[in-house]
């Protein structure tokens, strides 16, 4: 039922009306609304109580397992939230004086840095609002550095195959074209491909590393090598950072730029899809283009650097200091973790996702890159499962949903046939990973016997199974008062 | 201090399952020379009880002022009950709804708030939310430059009216696209743009049109004429707009003879804190006939295989994870929770309590600038109708006299000097419903000491 349907004309809340009596009699009539919005009339309990019961019919980090691969779905600690919630950062204006911010300008400072550190590069802006920003920042700065030096030449973008989507429709956006590059059986880039591919058009490389394949790219240093010496620079796509958080540093890998997602590594909470936050670090040769704005110290003085300090700058990418509330929980979530911690995470997802292959492999389900280290997270692909029994990757997925277990990434990458990519972060425990794999295994057995029992799932959900091709044909995108029963 | 379950004895069993010696030996993959040593420029882990110390520190060095500081951020009463449920675990840490089953109540709450977002705005569809107010009107420009197939020449007509971050942010992000962003000025007097003044930057092929409503200064554009003249010259119309005023002014869906094309703007007033500047949202709504140039996550409402009525992501044919280089856009998370927390807000208010509000945040600040006129050396820079911003000239630097109020806790505007160097001295000023007829006497009364 929708909050629209529990509407009743009329009906108003008080408690949250100023008490002023005002009204806007003198603006012209050419400038006001003639009829108030439909939005509903409902009390404030009906509110509340429709949004609880709402937010009950979601699967969430804290009420399942969330394994959903490259996503990072790692519990999110309480005292972010809390502490980035006291009513001093609250309160706190994007245009209120430096002086009266210093509390707040200190955090960003230290993130900042800590980040430089972590990821070995020389400076990080904070500006980009998700993932998909700071990869536009990053391969808008690759832009500005080759226009810096004369080079006009460099129109092209080089991107694997295993990418993230992201990835390719941010090269479109800064007006580079894109080529791609294979990527071999063992999960590492086509070396020989990419030396063809590379010249004075390549304006440089995104590379996610671990690949979203689940492995570390070992070539690395000979990727880096080639793409340099095409003059091309290389950016690092954050997304699998957990993977090796305080392990190896993307700035010793050879990266020129990368973007580090906080929602993913640095436990900031996905919201049912944002916001997120999606900083970029440069090395020294970037420095100059960073997007605005971004905090620096003097003496004992934080302030932020404008156009006058870093006149290259790419430009700004918000109206104020991007997600600042999602920074906040970013910066407190590393300074609890501290630098021993950074390592723990990255082994510790290390060694869930690794013992879930193992598992995996027990049980008899096939690797798509069987002979290899998992990263933080691993694939599993169902093809035979689907030639045998009929079954598909996203059957799989749905009666796992019965079973009270969020649903892997599903047909992602796309190289992989019927595949489901698995991570399980450092902060599950070892039961819930065997749990998983019951399920999955049962899920199998289920497929043997009762082929329409897995087909028709989920079962204990809202819903069953939603008709997709009836909404993206019969548009229903809105509620419409004029149309309702 | 990470949040790491594992027992000793269970890292032995695991590690005995996958076969290696030690945790190191899971990184044998990465060369040896590569591994990172100590990492000096982290401090070392906290305890919850350390870091709540710290962070309690840091807040109470932000003194508690009273704002009249608007400019795109505004202080408004937010309801106790909107971000008690928007924080909880589940809307808090779910992720996107790939699997709608499993993830109806934010499906659910998306539709509802694109619901209200097209009756806000009187336009056909909203998407999901964009970033923040300002890169959505670099989205919304985008989307005119693929909607208008007619216009060859991507030109964007921008009043210099429209909030000096959106420009340059917008700027930032389609520059790499060849498309030419045309600063149209704004009439000294009025503070307004004027169609003449439009009609002086247009050429033969306009793409579109930026009109911001209130604009910077906080005044009232004409909307309905320049929409008229853009349509009757087949450029789009795109309206930046404050959804709380949407309240009590006229929809953009409903300006001229057939409304703006595309509506945009940042979703703050809905129930976002001031939060340092973030996490806000943006906020994009369009004609039926622009729907598939929509960038971003847009939910539908269908049927299940018994008919049951649910929710899914529709039209993800436009968006990067299937179509990569060839998306609408390359975003992909959104702002998920603080749209959860203005779909809430907007349903506890309701269209009087917004009306409510909108209606006291333009006595309020009619209220103020009035009395700050009567100090000598204070004077309305325009004499156009405002919502609830104005902009005020000074006759001492605006500089020195916000540090100066600043100093007695109150933040007194933003100084327009830097944007508007033409202007001279002069402060933009608001006053939200949560201003007290005695904190407008109380920044009147500092205002001529500091004047004087």
């Amino acid at each position: 039922m929708l909050i629209f349907e529990h509407s009743k004309a009329g009906r108003k809340g008080a408690p949250q009306s100023p008490k002023l009596k005002a009204s806007v009699s003198d603006i012209p009539d050419s400038f006001l609304r003639k009829n108030s919005a439909a939005l509903p009339e409902v009390s404030e309990m009906q509110a509340v109580r429709h949004y609880t019961q709402l937010s009950q019919k979601n699967f969430s980090i804290d009420t399942h397992f969330y394994p959903l691969g490259s996503c990072t779905m790692k519990y999110n600690p309480r005292a972010c939230n809390t502490l980035a919630m006291l009513p001093g950062f609250l309160s706190r204006h994007p245009m209120a004086p430096e002086a009266q911010s210093q509390g707040f300008l200190a955090c960003m400072y230290e993130l900042q840095s800590m980040l430089s550190d972590v990821t070995g590069m020389a400076a990080f802006s904070l500006a980009p609002m998700a993932g998909a920003q700071g990869e536009f920042a990053g391969v808008a700065m690759i832009e500005a550095y080759h226009k810096s030096r004369g080079d006009d030449a460099r129109k092209e973008i080089l991107v694997p195959n295993a990418a993230h989507g992201t990835n390719p429709a941010t090269a479109t956006m800064c007006g580079f074209s894109v080529r791609e590059i294979p990527t071999l059986d063992n999960g590492d880039v086509d070396l020989d491909a990419l030396k063809e591919a590379v010249g004075p058009e390549t304006a440089g490389l995104m590379l996610t590393n671990p690949s979203t394949l689940g492995v570390f790219e070992r070539q690395i240093e000979t990727i880096a090598k080639v793409v340099h010496e095409a003059g091309g620079l290389l950016y690092y796509d954050g997304a699998n950072l957990n993977a090796i958080l305080g392990k190896i540093r993307p700035g010793d890998m050879g990266f020129d730029v990368i973007h580090s997602n906080l929602h993913k590594t640095f436990s900031t909470p996905h919201g049912g899809g944002g916001p997120g936050a999606g900083a970029v670090g440069v090395a020294e040769r970037l420095k100059p283009f960073l997007p605005l704005p971004v905090v620096t110290k003097e003496g004992e003085d934080y302030r932020w650097m404008t156009e006058k300090d870093l006149p290259q700058t790419i430009g700004r990418l918000s109206a104020f200091m991007g997600n600042a509330g999602v920074l906040l929980r970013a910066y407190i979530y590393m300074r609890m973790l501290g630098r021993e911690g950074m390592v723990r995470v990255a082994e510790f997802a290390t060694l869930n996702a690794n013992y879930m292959m193992a598992e995996a492999k027990r049980r008899g389900f096939e690797l798509a890159i069987p002979d290899r280290r998992a990263s933080h997270e691993f694939i599993i692909t169902l093809k035979n499962e689907a030639r045998d029994l009929q079954v598909t990757a996203m059957d799989f997925a749905k009666r796992l949903l019965d079973l009270g277990y969020h649903a892997p990434t599903t047909y992602f990458p796309l190289l992989v046939p019927e595949c489901l990519l698995i991570e399980p972060t450092e902060t599950e425990a070892r039961e819930v990973l065997d749990g998983f794999m019951d399920a999955m295994e049962q899920i199998r057995e289920e497929a043997k016997t009762d082929i329409d029992l897995v087909k028709g799932a989920p079962y204990t959900l809202p819903v069953k199974r939603l008709d997709e091709v009836k909404a993206a044909r019969q548009l229903d995108l809105a509620w419409k008062a004029d149309k309702a029963k | 201090m990470p949040f790491i379950p594992h027992t000793e004895q269970e890292i032995t069993e695991m590690l005995q399952a996958i076969g290696a010696d030690d945790i190191s030996a899971l990184f044998e993959e990465i060369p040896a020379h590569l591994l990172a040593g100590e990492l000096t420029g982290v401090p070392e882990g906290m305890t919850e009880m350390e870091i709540s110390r710290l962070m309690h520190a840091r807040a109470s060095q932000h003194p508690q002022s009273v704002c009249f500081l608007g400019a795109g951020a505004y202080e408004h009463h937010i309801p106790a009950a909107v971000w008690e449920i928007t924080t909880r675990g589940e809307y808090y840490s779910a992720y996107t709804p790939y699997q709608a089953e499993a993830s109806q109540g934010t499906l659910q709450l998306t539709y509802e708030y694109q619901s209200m977002m097209t009756a806000l705005t009187g336009m056909d569809v909203s998407n999901a939310s964009l970033y923040d107010g300002a890169s959505g009107l670099a989205e919304a420009v985008l989307m005119a430059v693929r909607g208008n197939r007619k216009s060859k020449l991507r030109k964007i007509l921008v009043p210099t009216t429209v909030h000096p971050s959106y420009r340059k942010t917008t700027q930032t992000i389609v520059q790499g696209q060849n498309i030419e962003l045309c600063e149209v000025p704004y009439d000294e007097t009025t503070g307004v743009t004027s169609l003449d003044a439009f009609k002086q930057q247009a050429g033969d092929d306009i793409t579109a049109v930026v009109i911001q409503q209130p604009n910077f200064f906080g005044n009232l554009e004409s909307v309905d004429e320049i929409t008229d003249w853009a349509h009757e010259n087949n450029m789009l119309v795109i309206a930046v707009v404050n959804p709380l005023s949407l309240a009590v002014l006229k929809a953009p869906g409903d300006w001229g003879t057939t409304g703006a094309d595309i509506a945009c703007g940042d979703g703050q007033p809905l129930g976002a804190p001031l939060s340092a500047g973030g996490p806000y949202y943006g906020f994009i709504c369009c004609t039926q006939a622009l729907v598939r140039q929509m960038p971003g996550r847009i939910v539908g409402r269908t049927v299940d295989q018994d008919g049951k009525e649910g929710f899914v992501l529709t039209l993800q044919a436009r968006e990067q994870h299937i179509r990569r280089s060839k998306a609408t856009s390359n975003i992909c998370t959104n702002q998920g929770l603080v749209v959860t927390a203005s779909t809430i807000h907007m349903s506890i208010l309701g269209a009087s309590g917004l009306e409510k509000a909108a209606a006291a945040c333009h006595a309020n600040t009619i209220s103020l600038v009035k009395q700050l006129s009567q100090i000598d050396g204070v004077e309305p820079a325009f004499n156009s109708t405002c919502f609830h911003e104005a902009v005020l000239k000074l006759k001492k630097p605006a500089s020195e006299v916000l540090l100066a109020l600043a100093e007695k806790n109150i933040l007194g505007g933003y100084d327009l000097s830097g944007s508007y160097p033409e202007l001279g001295d002069a402060i933009l000023v608001c006053a939200t419903e949560m201003r007290s007829d005695e904190e407008i006497s109380a920044y009147a009364k500092v205002l001529a000491e500091v004047i004087a």
